[in-house]
């Protein structure tokens, strides 16, 4: 062995000196200007929903027969339960019924936000439990993802409606009705990761090391699998805002008087060429979610990406 | 007019702020003599494809020309604009890669591929393209080249496609061609084929080549002269007789010591020390397709009857394709072998259920080839090497002593626990693995291409941490290896595979020095720079 030679000039080798730097994953992440912008304007959102109460909001299910179809900005009063009536600035004006769009739209941001993010954590949840599931035990593979391809074949608003029909209308209804048909898109993301990182020699070594299965699942495989997940995530999220705004909008949705920007939409529908502003304030405020999450997943997609992962 | 085909002068590339050095090349100055071979060696991170990027006008932006100029055929091009470098690409220049199946285009057939070359270039009508292609096909050496005109890429063998690009290459007769790492992707009978070839073309065409290495053995092969880099900067320029034989750098005299010789050490090996793993009449096949497709056997191992002792160490040497790997993932149960024995201290395992291979696991610990994909990215290395012991109920603080006992064992800082695996080297990484595997305590260890993707300086240091620890732990190894010259160098017995099949088994000293298989001795003599002794400085 001519080790000695070699190390005798041990120090000259390109090796010791290397320096490796690398950025954090996380400092790519609050450096990408998609991240920022989508992450402020979604906690501004969430910030709106959480203080509709504290912002000149009345109660969006009171309504008043003497405030009918105002036009934003317009000055009328409104009936409490208590049966007072009080002065309102109606700032995105009032619908057919005299309720408060500038209040329902605000409380509005609270379902559509938790009907969002819960259907992502549902469908996540399931999602990476079947995906896990199908990658790393073969011989569930082919009945868990036949299971999948028939839920695939279906509608995905077709079996909201469906559902929803079945269960009546409640927000967790909504929230599964919403999460059932992303499943199988989240399982087929997990199991394409899960097929792949299974191949890999950390997960061999693993093997040799005696580890068991079901820790080699969730210690080694999954955390690998989080980047891709988020993501997913993000876009299931917005997605989810979206239906339950379509299934509100149908009438399948949480019942009318739960304000919620569909319904605020589809009881504005009729009147949509008098009285616009009823469709155009939860339609604008619909767009921006939607957009602010996308523009996150974006922005998590391109700095998580493992391809964007290498020395800088 | 000068007679080079290629004049590198100070050249210095900037890299982009954050890097590990300013610049990827400093002040690189050579020359390429027409119908000259000059070998730019290096180890990775040197800046020697950065250099061939920059000749063919292929650099990324973040990697600007700041300094020092490139004269092809005398013309500055170091700023001509992109029209007139696709002009110059193929008539005067050409380039090929290190991985041919990625460098062409999967869905195109090879004859139009070239063809393309030609329209772009040349007025000539279809029939005298077609003549010319398969002149130049006949030329590189492949059989049929008509049927060969009308393949795909995937339908050949990589020693073929490489041809194909050598073909593109030169179908144009450029001055320059420019080949980076063009036979490290493939196996060593194939790339003495592929060397032959680019040395015999070069002398017909009288064509200067620019041959980008890692590999000693194919400098000596092929080089009329060599330039050493390190870090971007030039550390030596001359013949080869002389760098190779009398280097004046002390990084080139690293280097050239580092190399393996492919003469065996003297090893006395104990005969009768215990056997602790053997394999009898072991047989691997894969069955592939499924309810519509046609079964398809492949016999990956076949008949493969081995024997490793204590303190000894065993060699598997084949070519890719061979099955040692398959050997080595069938020993370590991470797949099931289809028949045969493999026994375990005298205890056959190939049969045992997953519940009870459990415990005899930590017997056995495999060490990987590639060091980037060996350690789980999320994970701390402390938590690598202790997830073993923690397996076996070993408690943490202790399974933790003993980590840090490894680390000062594969001489790397204990502190280096706390850290996640990217903050490593390759050569650190390996070590962290073999660190992983020890803390198991096992009686076998396979290294598995081990330190096939290692420079060949660090290569040379975890050989010789490897050897240390096998002397030290008596511990028996399986060494699992394409290069010849690593085998060599660790081998007590050696076992030559060839298409899953054993061809040839015995002594290291009797196996290198008095091959008896055709296909061992095909092999020792497609070994680059046999001529060369290496490794004896």
């Amino acid at each position: 062995m001519n080790a000695p030679d070699a190390r005798q000039y041990e120090a000259l080798s390109i090796e010791s000196a290397a320096i490796v730097r690398t950025q954090s994953a996380w400092g790519r992440v609050r450096a990408s200007w998609s991240v920022r912008i989508g992450g402020s304007v979604l906690a501004l959102l969430v910030l709106l929903a959480l203080a509709a109460p504290w912002l000149g909001t009345v109660d969006p299910t009171l309504f008043d027969a003497g405030s009918r179809d105002l036009r934003p900005g317009a000055q009328g009063e409104i009936t409490t339960l208590e049966g007072e009536t009080v002065k309102h600035t109606f700032l995105m004006g009032s619908d057919s019924l005299g309720r408060d769009i500038y209040s329902r739209v605000l409380y509005g941001t609270r379902v559509s936000l938790l009907v969002g993010i819960s259907t992502a954590l549902l469908a996540l949840a399931f999602g990476i439990a079947c995906g896990l599931a199908s990658g790393y035990l073969r011989w569930l593979d082919g009945v868990l993802m036949r299971i999948m391809d028939g839920i695939m074949a279906i509608p995905a608003i077709l079996i909201a409606i469906a559902l929803v029909a079945m269960w009546r209308g409640s927000l967790l209804t909504v929230i599964v009705a919403i999460a059932i048909p992303e499943i199988p898109r989240v399982t087929r993301l997990v199991r394409s990761l899960v097929l792949s990182i299974r191949e890999e020699p950390y997960v061999e070594a693993a093997v040799s090391l005696g580890t068991p299965t079901v820790k080699i699942m969730f210690a080694h495989i999954l955390p690998n699998c989080i980047a891709p997940l988020l993501v997913q995530g993000t876009f299931i999220c917005a997605l989810g805002i979206l239906v339950e705004a379509i299934l509100s909008f149908l009438g399948v949705g949480l019942p009318p008087d739960i304000p919620t920007w569909g319904n605020v939409m589809a009881e504005g529908r009729i009147h949509f060429n008098e009285y616009p502003h009823n469709i155009f304030f939860p339609g604008v405020f619909l767009a921006v979610t939607v957009l602010a999450v996308n523009i996150l997943g974006d922005g998590l997609r391109d700095t998580l990406d493992p391809k964007m992962a290498k020395r800088v | 007019m000068s007679d080079n085909a290629l004049e590198v002068r100070d050249l210095t590339i900037a890299l982009p702020p954050g890097a590990d050095r300013t610049e990827a090349t400093s002040r690189v100055s050579f020359d390429v003599g027409r119908g000259e071979v000059v070998c730019l060696v290096g180890e990775s991170g040197s800046g020697k494809s950065v250099i061939a990027q920059s000749v063919m006008g292929l650099l990324p932006r973040a990697l600007p020309v700041t300094g020092g100029e490139i004269r092809l055929l005398d013309e500055d091009i170091t700023r001509a604009p992109p029209e007139r470098l696709r002009t110059l690409r193929c008539v005067r220049m050409s380039m090929i890669f290190q991985e041919p199946m990625t460098a062409l285009n999967p869905v195109q057939r090879c004859g139009d591929q070239i063809d393309e070359v030609l329209r772009f270039h040349t007025q000539e009508s279809h029939v005298e393209r077609r003549k010319r292609i398969l002149n130049m096909l006949k030329e590189v050496a492949l059989p049929d080249p008509e049927r060969m005109m009308a393949s795909y890429p995937h339908q050949l063998s990589g020693g073929q496609r490489q041809r194909i690009m050598i073909a593109m290459a030169l179908v144009l007769d450029p001055a320059l061609l420019i080949a980076d790492e063009p036979t490290t992707a493939l196996d060593v009978t194939t790339q003495a084929q592929i060397l032959n070839l680019i040395l015999s073309l070069q002398k017909t065409h009288g064509t200067g080549v620019l041959f980008i290495t890692h590999d000693f053995g194919v400098v000596a092969e092929i080089a009329h002269r060599v330039a050493v880099l390190r870090l971007g900067q030039l550390v030596e320029f001359g013949p080869k007789q002389e760098v190779l034989t009398r280097p004046a750098h002390d990084y080139t005299k690293m280097l050239i010591a580092s190399v393996p010789s492919i003469q065996p050490q003297a090893r006395g090996a104990d005969a009768a020390a215990p056997v602790v793993l053997a394999t009898r009449g072991l047989r691997k096949i894969y069955r592939d397709g499924g309810w519509f497709a046609r079964r398809r056997e492949v016999r990956a191992a076949e008949d493969v009857t081995l024997e490793v002792r204590r303190g000894q160490t065993l060699g598997i040497v084949g070519e890719s394709g061979s099955g040692k790997s398959t050997v080595a993932r069938c020993i370590v149960r991470l797949i099931d072998p289809s028949a045969g024995e493999i026994l375990l201290g005298g205890l056959d395992i190939s049969g045992l259920r997953a519940s009870a291979l459990r415990p005899l696991r930590s017997k056995v610990q495999i060490v990987f080839q590639d060091p980037y994909r060996s350690l789980n990215p999320r994970r701390t290395v402390g938590e690598a090497i202790i997830e073993g012991p923690l397996n076996y109920g070993i408690a943490r603080d202790v399974a933790l002593e003993r980590a840090r006992r490894l680390m000062a064992l594969v001489r790397m800082d204990a502190q280096a626990l706390d850290r996640y695996p990217h903050q490593f080297s390759g050569g650190q990484r390996q070590r962290i693995c073999i660190a992983r595997a020890l803390a198991m305590e096992p009686e076998l260890l396979i290294a598995d291409e081990a330190v096939s993707a290692l420079d060949v300086s660090v290569q040379a240091q975890v050989l010789a941490l490897l050897e240390e620890i096998r002397a030290r732990l008596d511990l028996a190894m399986l060494f699992i290896t394409h290069d010849l010259r690593v085998a060599a160098q660790v081998c007590d017995h050696v076992a030559v595979m060839s298409k899953g099949r054993v061809v040839e088994y015995g002594p290291a000293k009797d196996v290198f020095l008095r091959p008896q298989h055709e296909y061992t001795r095909a092999l020792f003599d497609a070994a680059p720079g046999r001529g060369f002794a290496f490794g004896s400085t």
